[in-house]
């Protein structure tokens, strides 16, 4: 029978109306999936069936839900209007937030934030079992109940933002985006987790999500929305297998692995030495206390040829990051060497001479972080030639237009601020500014992650297509192995501060020899 | 956040009544101020006594004080020495705090450790107690009351500007200016500063109308200016003797700093809620300096 | 926890002596001839050699300042050379009346000025919020002593309800000189609570739109019930940031009050001795006051630390 009922839904900020009319349906004990990029307004709508939508957003339609399985239908208000007899949330309803980091509360610790959950909804003696029972049923060793948030990683605050929505034992359980913050080996674990406490006990779900695969894997029925309308709808089997819109065609679309694009030129000698590196972080320790380290990165080697594409994986903590940082240039190793195109480097700060330097650039994760937003882009643009100041003004401008054409974007953009450009726009504006220079390689640390899955396919395209034509080596940092599986020739998996596993891309996954490469294989949500 | 040129900028302000008023007030007092330097109504310096303690009147607005002077030139010149404290004090704090805190969030290590100390031992001194230790080696002054406001401004900017800093190297478009070769101070100059100067402007209002309610503080007690000159402190101070007989004596001084302050005040909140509503977040919450 | 403050500790230890070395560096060595100086230009040789010998400044720098550092740890701050008393016990006199006044300012400001920014923050927006944040905007802006006179004249002088200045020992009438700091402190308080009021309020702003606010609505909490459980003790962070920076201020106006009321404070012990030019009660009563101020400042760290179990890991200081 029907749980929640949502019918004409309509959300606006002041004048700008972001949710047009949406109508969904969840049965009792069914798992409902809402799909949609940035700005389809599926967070709103799952805020709404909550009652916890923003203060200035203004809404129109009805949520109802029933309760206590009667065909008697509340109707949700929001958080500032007094509660009405049955407060629904936390009793009849729970959520699970995106952010992990910020959803609890600092300063209390963790049991106390679960008790209070419960307390509030259930007067029983039990409490303290009941507690226990919900740390354990999300997987956690129980002697996180006297931890304090700061103390856990992302997956386990995750878990507890879980054991929380849980605890007054709700009919809905909604789930925004809950493991777009986490990496894919801890998605995949909370993703089952949900999976089989909504089994359990037998509770329904709305999960919300960008990630057509993960939907899929969880979910029954499944609502498409595109910029607050709700574009197609039905069951997961049917939706995906023959999909009616165009929009929705597109979705299934982006979120297949991208095809592999082999290209025509061949690997050089090698550009890139790396040989022995390592790095440790020292951790705040207590007074008296021996002083602990974290190895980061230990005992690395490996080689990058010219033109050629080289991959680097590993689960969330791995040191990908810190290598590809060193790499760089901007971070040190403190044993082995570095070379690269016959220039050592790598121990001291500033050890890179300026004439490698040239030939070494950089993109990365963030486009809103990337670019000053108080330069114009013509200003960005031309920082890099700080390194080439043999070249006059007339041949500065030549380089910075060549660099913004080849990645296909109009020279007369370059006026503008950063905040003028969307995303995607800003990330090719990245890779223009890494090829101003004419670098024989690029470090890219998760350079689509940030970006809409629509948008992914175009910008990994123009990357293969730069290495193509102009021969440029490529050390792609991801943790998304179909992306990796797409540009790159060769792969390194790294676990805990070591390469693992490397080899040919397609040997590596069809074949794995390490643990950690198997369980990042099977991480991924396909369809 | 939008990047915007300043015309535009100005007519946001201006659409928040608070900040027009801000602007308003402003702009009287540092009128009244400038127009002090080259004429008052009556002459500061020439006392009058059969005409003290005047009333309010057509031929002296506000008055006159225990020495016949006209209250209302008083005022002006008195806005004028107080602002010229405060403004000074202000620029001190800034122009050897601003640079500290910059380099302090570039460097990590000792020289930012040195820096954090020196931080916090100033905060140990408000100005009050500079103030006192000038002024016993050196008699008092209004340089002296500027300098011992200035030294406590230091520590101030230096925290606004390192809080503001530390954000902001971990941004993605400062490693990018460190592979196209740039130096921190480089760094610094070229994009650090720029995108902290909204954080540090406002800052600067808030030193700026503190400094004027320290200089008073000051004056009052006898450590800042010094008579012939006169300031807002210095006529309550005068003012204090009479004050049972002819209270005015204290009221008008004392309504005109509290104008003043809060003229500024309001302005430089406008300026926050423009420039950036979530300014608040990045420097310290700093309402008391 | 134990760790932190100790740590802590020895910093504070350390600003101390640093503090104490360049306060007897600008007031012993700095002046010259110390014995001079205080005597003026018009004194005789003998006079001025005699002062020296009582002094001790024929010894080192070193050794005046270890032998001063000593004595103030013992208790001792030396003989005033205007008043020909220890000094130890002139300030202790004076901090009868400072003390008790700055104590009371600081929690009278607190009881007022907080409850005041959680009001304005709850109402944000509407009738609550612009009414308290208005009085609070005039409030920063009234220097403390021309509010103080404005009391004179409005509660001793027209409504005679409190003594318009003086001082009675506690010994003698404790109700008297409890009456006698009630002005002073309302004077001292008001643009202190006007202040925290500010930063509580935006404090307390900022967490309320914080995810975990979000959350513990999401479990059946009220908006206004989310605020104070959750989100008051984390606005308190900020809050007591700005306390800690607060108490020298709240010193420094202790000292310009006690002008307005005549009250026989540290204040006026400082003046008299700076128009005597006698340099042992400056230099004393200078380390006092820096005293007080480090001191408190390491209680409110600590109290940061003991509220929010982050620091204790990392181990930083205040706003830093």
């Amino acid at each position: 029978m029907l749980l929640v009922k949502v019918e004409d839904l309509r959300i606006s900020f002041g004048a700008r109306q972001v949710v047009n009319g949406i109508s969904l349906n969840i049965d009792l004990g069914q798992r409902v999936g809402v799909v949609g990029e940035s700005g389809s307004g599926k967070s709103l709508t799952a805020l709404s069936i909550i009652g916890l939508l923003p203060d200035a957003a203004t809404q129109t339609g009805t949520v109802s839900i029933s309760v206590h399985n009667s065909s008697q239908y509340v109707q949700v208000s929001s958080a500032n209007v007094p509660d009405s007899a049955i407060n629904l949330r936390g009793e009849h309803i729970g959520m699970v937030f995106q952010e992990p980091m910020t959803s609890l509360n600092p300063l209390m610790r963790i049991g106390d934030q679960i008790r209070e959950a419960i307390v509030l909804h259930i007067r029983a003696a039990d409490v303290d079992e009941r507690v226990a029972m919900l740390i354990a049923e999300v997987e956690l060793p129980a002697s996180v109940e006297k931890r304090f948030p700061h103390e856990l990683s992302g997956g386990q605050r995750q878990r507890i933002g879980l054991a929380i929505a849980l605890a007054a034992e709700p009919e809905l359980l909604i789930a925004d985006e809950p493991t777009s913050a986490l990496d894919m080996i801890t998605q995949r674990q909370v993703i089952d987790l949900i999976r089989s406490v909504c089994n359990k006990r037998q509770m329904a779900l709305l999960f919300i999500s960008h990630d057509l695969g993960a939907v899929a894997a969880l979910c029954e029925k499944i609502y498409v929305l595109e910029k607050g309308n709700l574009v197609e709808e039905g069951k997961a089997a049917d939706l995906l297998a023959a999909p009616q819109q165009l929009y929705t065609k597109k979705l299934i679309a982006a979120a297949k692995p991208i095809r592999r694009r082999e290209i025509g030129r061949q690997v050089g000698k090698p550009l890139l030495k790396v040989e022995g590196i390592s790095r440790k972080f020292k951790l705040p320790s207590r007074l008296f206390a021996p002083k602990q380290y974290v190895q980061a990165l230990g005992d690395i080697s490996f080689e990058i040829g010219e033109a050629e594409c080289v991959g680097l994986v590993g689960p969330s903590g791995c040191g990908k990051t810190t290598l590809s940082r060193i790499i760089a240039g901007l971070q040190i190793s403190q044993t082995g060497s570095l070379d690269f195109d016959g220039h050592k480097y790598g121990r001291t700060f500033d050890s890179m001479p300026k004439e490698a330097r040239r030939e070494l650039a950089m993109v990365f994760q963030d486009p809103f972080g990337s670019f000053d937003p108080r330069l114009d882009m013509a200003k960005s643009m031309f920082e890099p030639l700080n390194l080439l100041p043999s070249l006059n003004a007339k041949e500065q401008l030549e380089r910075v237009h060549q660099a913004v054409e080849r990645v296909g974007l109009d020279t007369d953009m370059l006026g503008r601020h950063p905040h003028a450009f969307s995303g995607g726009q800003r990330q090719r504006l990245a890779i223009a500014r890494a090829l101003v220079l004419r670098p024989k390689l690029v470090v890219l640390d998760e350079p689509v992650s940030a970006l809409d899955v629509s948008i992914r396919g175009e910008v990994l395209q123009l990357l293969s297509e730069l290495r193509e034509n102009y021969g440029i080596a490529y050390l792609f940092v991801s943790h998304d192995l179909d992306v990796v599986h797409a540009v790159a020739d060769r792969v390194l998996v790294m676990d805990k501060g070591h390469i693992v596993e490397q080899g040919h891309v397609d040997e590596v996954f069809n074949n794995p020899q390490a643990q950690i490469t198997k369980q990042l294989l099977a991480a991924r949500l396909s369809m | 956040m939008a990047i915007e040129n300043s015309t535009s900028l100005l007519r946001r302000a201006m659409a928040h009544p608070s900040f027009r008023v801000g602007v308003i007030g402003s702009a009287a007092f540092l009128a009244l101020a400038l127009v002090s330097l080259v004429w008052t109504p009556y002459p500061t310096d020439i006392v009058d006594i059969p005409n003290r303690f005047a009333s309010f009147s057509v031929t002296h607005w506000l008055g006159t004080d225990y020495l016949g002077r006209d209250q209302f030139s008083l005022l002006m010149t008195g806005i004028a020495n107080s602002l010229k404290v405060a403004l000074l004090a202000m620029a001190i704090g800034a122009m050897i705090g601003v640079p500290l805190g910059l380099i302090a969030a570039s460097s990590k290590g000792w020289l930012e450790a040195v820096i954090l100390r020196f931080n916090d031992f100033i905060f140990a001194f408000p100005a009050l107690i500079s103030a006192i230790i000038i002024t016993t080696l050196f008699g008092p002054s209004a340089i002296n009351a500027m300098v011992a406001i200035g030294i406590f401004n230091i520590p101030v900017f230096a925290r606004v500007a390192r809080g503001g800093a530390l954000s902001l190297w971990t941004l993605e478009y400062v490693d990018a200016a460190k592979l196209s070769g740039l130096s921190n101070a480089q760094i610094n100059v070229r994009h650090i500063f720029p995108n902290v100067a909204s954080l540090l402007i406002v800052q600067a209002t808030i030193q700026l109308s503190l400094g004027v309610l320290a200089e008073a503080g000051l004056s009052y007690i006898g450590l800042g200016t010094q008579p012939p000159e006169t300031s807002l402190g210095l006529m309550l101070k005068e003012a204090q003797s009479f004050f049972f007989g002819f209270p005015m004596q204290a009221v008008i001084p004392g309504l005109a700093i509290v104008l003043f302050v809060i003229s500024f005040n309001l302005l430089g909140d406008g300026l926050r809620d423009t420039l950036d509503p979530k300014l608040s977040k990045a420097g310290s919450i700093n309402v008391a300096g | 926890m134990f760790g932190f403050a100790l740590k802590r500790l020895f910093g504070v230890a350390v600003t101390l002596i640093v503090a104490a070395a360049i306060i007897f560096f600008l007031l012993d060595i700095l002046p010259g001839d110390p014995a001079r100086f205080m005597l003026g230009i018009n004194a005789t040789e003998d006079a001025v050699a005699a002062l020296r010998v009582e002094l001790g400044l024929d010894q080192s720098a070193f050794n005046r300042f270890f032998g001063w550092g000593a004595g103030v740890i013992q208790g001792d701050l030396g003989i005033s050379f205007s008043q020909r008393m220890p000094v130890s016990q002139l300030m202790s006199e004076r901090l009868q009346v400072s003390l008790p006044l700055a104590l009371s300012a600081l929690t009278l400001s607190t009881l007022i000025g907080l409850p005041m920014g959680i009001v304005a923050a709850q109402n944000r927006g509407k009738f609550g919020d612009s009414f308290t944040m208005t009085l609070a905007q005039i409030g920063i802006a009234i220097p403390n002593f021309w509010f103080a006179m404005l009391l004179v004249l409005a509660f001793a002088v027209t409504w005679r309800i409190f003594p318009p200045g003086g001082f009675v020992p506690w010994s003698e009438n404790p109700l008297v000189a409890a009456k006698s700091l009630v002005l002073p402190a309302i004077a001292l308080a008001l643009p202190q609570a006007a202040i925290l009021a500010r930063v509580m309020r935006t404090a307390l702003v900022d967490v309320i739109q914080a995810d975990f606010i979000r959350t513990a609505m999401a479990k059946g909490l009220t908006k206004k019930q989310a605020i104070w459980r959750h989100g008051v003790r984390n606005a308190l962070l900020p809050v007591l940031t700005i306390m800690g920076l607060q108490f020298a201020f709240l010193i420094a106006g202790t000292i310009i009050v006690e002008n307005v009321f005549y009250l026989p404070g540290l204040g006026r012990l400082i003046f008299s001795a700076i128009s005597a030019r006698d340099l042992i009660v400056v230099r004393s009563a200078i380390l006092v006051l820096v005293a007080m101020v480090i001191v408190v400042m390491f209680l409110v760290d600590l109290a940061y630390a003991f509220i929010d179990p982050r620091i204790r890991t990392g181990g930083q200081s205040i706003g830093n």
